[in-house]
C-alpha cells in the first residue's frame, strides 16, 4: 500500500487564479481596485467594500511568523511529527497558513516575527504548495 | 430581547456521562431529552419546538414522535446550543411556539451511529488549511496562543493553571471524568499534544448528552422544579478557518456575544456569581475572561494563577470541571449549559452559595463562533 499522502486541495473557479500562480513559482494575491484592500483567500469580490473590481498581483512572498503550534499527535496523513503548522503574516497584509522548511520544528527554532520567504514545493503535477522558509539576510 | 421572559424549566444530561458503548448517537438525544421532559414534569406530546445540531431537528423529532411548530437546526459547533436557547426564547416570546426542547448528544469516545466529520478538498479549508497538517481540533485550537502569550505576557505555568484549577473543581462532581489532583508540573510534564499544549491542557473524548425545556416564564410556576430565567443572550459567528481570525490577541466572535449578553441582561461585571467559558482547550478561559470584558487580557493569566477562579475565589469559573476534567463529547456547550442552570438551581454539587446570576459563554469550531447565556433564579 501507497503511503497515505498530504490532504490535496481540489481548486475552484474562484481559486484556480492561485494554484495556477504557485506552480508557476508566484504568490498571487488580490487586491481591490475601488478601496485599495488586499484581501485572502481568493474570492471575486472585495469583502471589505463589496467591488467586484479587483485585481489579482504578484505578491512579494515575504512575511512573519505571526502564531503556530508543532503538532505531535495525531498527525496528519503524509507527515511526520513533530511538525509546525504556521499562519504567516505576509509583507501585503493578509495571513495565510503554511508550513516552514528548512528550519528545526522546536519552540527554539520558530522565534514569532522571524522574517520569512515563500517557497514552493511540488505536490504533483498539477499543485504546488506554498511554503516559508526563514528569510535570508 | 426582554429580561426574564422565557425560562427553563427542564434541565437534564443522559443518565451516564463517559464511555457508553451500549448507545447509539441519536438514542443519547433520547436519553436526555426523555430525562429532561420527565424532570419539567412534561409528556413529549406537550413539545411543540424543537432545536438540535449536528442530528438534523427532523431527525430527532421523529425518533422522539415529536410534531413540531417551530424548529431550529443552528449547527455551528459547541455553542450551538447557546444559539438555540436564544433563538428560542425570542421565538416563544413572539408566540411561534410554547414549550422548545433543545438537544444534544455525541458518541464523541464510542463512535457509535455518529456522523463523519470530512473536510471537502475543494472547500476553503480543504484548499488552504487541509494541506499544511491540521488534523483535528488539537492542531487547530491552540495555533492563536503563542501570539496571545507573546502579545500580553502570559506565561505556560499561568495557562497550566486552568488546568489545575479546573481539576480542584472536577473534584467535587461526582459525574466528572477527570477528579484526582494535579500539579502545574503535572501539567507540563504531561505528553506533548500540539506545542504549546499537552495532554492535560487539551479536552477529553467521551459520549453524552444533555437537554433543556424552554417556556415562557408566565408559565413557570407550574412546573415541579425551580426556573431558571433567561436574563440576556447573545451570539455572533467570525470564520471557519483559525487562520482566518481577524487576530489572534481576542476572538472577535467572543467581543460580540459576550458584550451584547451583558447589555440585554444590564448587568455589570460585579454582578456575576458563576461562570462557565467552554473549555475545549486551556487558553480559553483567558480569551473570555477578556473578551467578555471581566479584565484586561494582560491580567487574565494572573488572575486565574492566582486562584481567583478556584473553589472558594471570588470568581467561581468552570464550576463541574469544564470541558477538561468534565466531559467532552465534541460539542460542550450544553454541560456548560446544564452547570450554570444548576447553580441557578441551587442543586450543583459543587453549588457556589446564594448565586443569583451566572454567565454561560460559549465557543464553536476554533473560534469560529460564539454564544453567551446570562441566567438567573429571580424574576
Ligand atoms: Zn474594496
Amino acid at each position: 500500500m501507497a503511503e497515505p499522502a498530504r490532504a490535496r486541495p481540489k481548486p475552484t473557479p474562484e481559486t484556480q487564479h492561485f494554484w495556477d500562480g504557485t506552480q508557476a513559482g508566484e504568490l498571487r494575491l488580490q487586491r481591490c481596485d475601488a478601496c485599495g484592500n488586499v484581501y485572502f483567500p481568493p474570492r471575486p469580490f472585495c469583502p471589505s467594500c463589496a467591488s467586484r473590481k479587483i485585481s489579482v498581483f504578484k505578491a512579494s512572498g515575504k512575511g512573519k511568523l505571526y502564531s503556530y503550534v508543532i503538532n505531535h499527535r495525531p498527525a496528519a496523513p503524509g507527515f511526520t511529527p513533530p511538525y509546525a503548522i504556521a499562519v504567516v503574516e505576509l509583507d501585503e497584509g493578509p495571513r495565510m497558513m503554511s508550513n516552514i522548511i528548512d528550519c528545526p520544528q522546536t519552540p527554539e527554532a520558530l522565534e514569532l516575527d522571524m522574517k520569512l520567504e515563500v517557497a514552493f514545493e511540488k505536490l504533483d503535477d498539477k499543485i504546488t504548495l506554498p511554503m516559508f522558509r526563514p528569510a535570508k539576510g | 430581547m426582554r429580561r426574564n421572559q422565557v425560562a427553563v424549566v427542564g434541565a437534564a444530561e443522559t443518565t451516564e456521562l463517559g464511555v457508553i458503548p451500549n448507545m447509539s448517537q441519536i438514542q443519547l438525544h433520547a436519553d436526555a431529552a426523555l430525562n429532561a421532559v420527565a424532570d419539567a414534569g412534561l409528556k413529549l406530546s406537550d413539545i411543540d419546538g424543537i432545536a438540535t445540531a449536528v442530528e438534523t431537528p427532523q431527525q430527532i423529532a421523529h425518533y422522539l414522535g415529536i410534531t413540531p411548530t417551530w424548529v431550529d437546526g443552528t449547527s455551528v459547533g459547541g455553542c450551538s446550543f447557546m444559539l438555540h436557547v436564544r433563538h428560542a426564547a425570542a421565538a416563544i416570546e413572539a408566540g411561534l411556539c410554547k414549550t422548545v426542547l433543545i438537544t444534544h448528544a455525541e458518541s464523541g469516545k464510542s463512535m457509535i451511529g455518529k456522523l463523519p466529520r470530512s473536510i471537502p478538498a475543494d472547500s476553503l479549508q480543504g484548499q488552504f488549511e487541509a494541506p499544511f497538517g491540521v488534523y483535528g481540533p488539537p492542531s487547530m485550537f491552540p495555533i492563536p496562543v503563542l501570539r496571545y502569550m507573546k502579545t500580553y505576557g502570559i506565561t505556560h505555568e499561568q495557562i497550566a493553571m486552568v488546568a489545575v484549577v479546573q481539576r480542584e473543581w472536577a473534584a467535587k462532581n461526582p459525574r466528572a471524568m477527570m477528579k484526582d489532583p494535579i500539579t502545574v508540573a503535572d501539567v507540563l510534564n504531561s505528553r506533548m499534544i500540539a506545542y504549546p499544549f499537552r495532554l492535560l491542557q487539551c479536552c477529553l473524548v467521551t459520549d453524552g448528552g444533555g437537554a433543556l425545556i424552554l417556556t415562557s416564564a408566565d408559565r413557570a410556576r407550574d412546573f415541579p422544579k425551580k426556573s431558571v430565567y433567561i436574563l440576556g443572550t447573545g451570539e455572533s459567528v467570525e470564520t471557519p478557518m483559525v487562520s482566518q481570525m481577524e487576530t489572534f490577541n481576542s476572538s472577535r466572535a467572543f467581543k460580540i456575544a459576550g458584550p451584547t449578553a451583558f447589555r440585554e441582561a444590564g448587568i455589570t461585571h460585579k454582578d456575576v456569581d458563576h461562570l462557565m467559558i467552554y473549555d475545549a482547550f486551556a487558553h480559553l478561559p483567558l480569551y473570555g475572561l477578556g473578551d467578555l470584558g471581566f479584565m484586561p487580557h494582560e491580567e487574565t493569566g494572573k488572575f486565574i494563577a492566582d486562584g481567583h477562579t478556584r473553589p472558594g475565589g471570588k470568581l467561581p469559573l468552570n464550576t463541574n470541571g469544564g470541558g477538561l476534567s468534565y466531559m467532552h463529547s465534541g460539542m460542550y456547550g450544553m454541560y456548560a449549559l446544564q452547570e450554570s442552570v444548576r447553580q441557578m438551581r441551587g442543586i450543583a454539587p459543587a453549588q457556589v452559595k446564594d448565586a443569583k446570576i451566572s454567565v454561560c459563554h460559549g465557543v464553536g469550531g476554533m473560534f469560529a463562533a460564539s454564544g453567551t447565556i446570562i441566567f438567573t433564579n429571580e424574576k
